[in-house]
């Protein structure tokens, strides 16, 4: 629609007719910059080679889509911010210390795999940077769970290696999380501010909850997968999350720790691969919570939210038919038989 | 199909049916099992494609022998029961003649049985064809199976451990989920879509229908 621009033109189109300046790629680059926050968080937390695997990622998944497009000699869209957002996502889902090949590879699996071979932009069911991010975790057990102590890298360049505040909780218990962190305010102010290890950008919830602002206040993302998902999550931590009893649990350390904040609001949130309908939505985001504390609680893995959004990404199509919204003024037949 | 007795048989075409145009995996997408779970090195695969061919053609063979004495009421049963004799004549040789892989592997082989793709053409070509064009089909369609697991295996050991029939060919770190289930379902899907692309640009074979 955005090609007409000539005055008096008429067109004869179907609804919607209302225009806004709303496009894809509108929409796209604002994820983009509300995602820079977090991005320099790691950057600064991280270094130089937290830099230098965001930019491979970047890089690889503009030029995946590129060149498929090229060779399937279809429309070229990457200026449209899509592929760029897919690579920064797989970007900040990496441990800050892998090596060149993992964004790479990572980024091809998912702008060609997940998102081309089902048709690109739009088609996809799998969230693209998800499973790119699975499918590493699941080749690359080690290198993926390398995780480097934060400190401001840029000025001290040997980094010690430790374990994600999730991994801790996991194999040690919440004992030793407070004697890592001090006592518990220390605790959750670190894990707020970011100062604590994990993936590039899902270390630092002020960061990312800046951006996610920034998306509410733009209207790009609605408030019922993000809450829903978090709700769900932290009264199974606070329920379960306990050892021995039951309602024991913490559920702010389950919150702002690992990549919750990073999946709620900017995931989860995938127009293409959620359900369009808000009921939905809401169903969709309390199954991501779910998923993802039963793993974080009960799995192999100390964390979840990936598998989680990939699973609750094969029950979109199935909770969008659920949940169909009905036609102004249509009344429910009586008979069954009048279903089209 | 009952064409092919009626006018002149066509061998050559009844070969490549098997392989190309009724693909059981990558066209009919039948007997996805084995394709995804033994496919994870490439003589596994390779050994299964061997077997499942060697018990097409023969069931081909019986069946299209016996087809005038079955009665169609009970056709289903006795297919069953002479997939499975022979069937058990595939296991036993491997556990006498290939000792390693049946460790491996034993488990499947017993699960030809319950193929798909060799009761359907037992059911659609052999009880209605004579023995020769019904062991052509057979071997067809078994070098169809063959030439799938090959392909799927070679893909899969090769990038899940850096070999190829367990000697070592690449230096790099392997992409571990290959040889993994999950891996398993990407190779199959990827390689499906490449197969039909490559048949639909080249070489344009039409879609039987029965």
């Amino acid at each position: 629609m955005a090609e007409i621009k000539k005055e008096h033109q008429l067109t004869v189109s179907v609804s919607p007719h209302v225009k806004s300046e709303e496009t894809t790629s509108r929409i796209m680059w604002s994820v983009n910059l509300s995602l820079l926050p977090a991005a320099l968080i790691g950057a600064y937390f991280f270094g130089p080679r937290a830099v230098f695997a965001l930019t491979i990622a970047i890089i690889t998944a503009v030029l995946c889509e590129h060149l498929y497009q090229r060779g399937m000699k279809s429309k070229i869209t990457i200026n449209d911010g899509s592929a760029f957002l897919t690579g920064l996502l797989v970007g900040l889902n990496l441990p800050p210390s892998v090596p060149f090949y993992i964004p790479v590879i990572g980024s091809f699996v998912a702008i060609v795999i997940t998102k081309q071979l089902f048709g690109g932009l739009g088609f996809n069911v799998f969230n693209p940077a998800a499973a790119g991010r699975a499918f590493l975790l699941i080749s690359f057990p080690k290198l993926m769970t390398i995780w480097k102590e934060p400190t401001a890298a840029f000025v001290q360049m040997d980094a010690k290696t430790t374990a994600t505040p999730l991994g801790i909780l996991k194999e040690e218990g919440i004992a030793k999380l407070m004697e890592v962190f001090g006592d518990k305010t220390n605790l959750y102010t670190e894990l707020f501010m970011g100062h604590r290890a994990g993936s590039i950008g899902e270390t630092s919830t002020l960061a990312l909850l800046i951006g996610a602002a920034f998306l509410f206040y733009r209207g790009y993302i609605s408030w019922h997968i993000p809450v829903s998902f978090m709700g769900t999550a932290a009264a199974m931590a606070w329920v379960f999350g306990g050892k021995g009893a039951l309602f024991a649990g913490d559920p702010i350390i389950h919150l702002i720790s690992g990549g919750m904040i990073l999946g709620a609001f900017f995931m989860a949130t995938d127009y293409v691969t959620c359900p369009s309908v808000k009921k939905g939505q809401l169903i969709f985001g309390a199954g991501c919570g779910f998923l993802t504390m039963l793993i974080r609680l009960k799995g192999g893995y100390p964390e979840g939210v990936m598998f989680a959004i990939l699973i609750m990404n094969c029950f979109t199509p199935i909770i969008d038919r659920g949940f169909k919204t009905k036609v102004f003024g249509f009344k429910k037949p009586d008979s069954k038989e009048t279903k089209k | 199909m009952s064409q092919h007795t009626a006018t002149k048989i066509n061998y050559l075409e009844l070969l490549t049916n098997g392989i190309i145009k009724e693909n059981a995996i990558f066209k009919l997408a039948l007997s996805l099992c084995p394709a995804i779970a033994v496919t994870n090195s490439l003589r596994n695969g390779v050994l299964m494609g061997v077997a499942v061919l060697f018990v097409q053609t023969m069931v081909n063979l019986t069946i299209s022998l016996m087809r005038n004495f079955i009665h169609p009421r009970i056709r289903l049963p006795i297919f069953m029961l002479v997939i499975s004799g022979w069937v058990t004549v595939a296991d036993m040789s491997m556990a006498a003649f290939a000792r390693e892989a049946y460790k491996q592997m034993g488990l499947y082989i017993q699960l030809i049985v319950a193929f798909a793709s060799i009761l359907a053409r037992a059911e659609m070509f052999a009880s209605k064809n004579k023995i020769t064009p019904s062991m052509f089909d057979g071997i067809g369609m078994g070098l169809g199976f063959l030439f799938a697991l090959t392909t799927i295996s070679f893909f899969r050991e090769l990038l899940g451990r850096g070999a190829l029939w367990g000697f070592p060919i690449v230096n790099t770190k392997p992409l571990l989920i290959m040889i993994l289930p999950a891996g398993g379902f990407l190779a199959v899907g990827v390689l499906m879509a490449l197969f039909n692309w490559i048949d639909k640009k080249y070489l344009k074979s039409k879609t039987v229908t029965h």
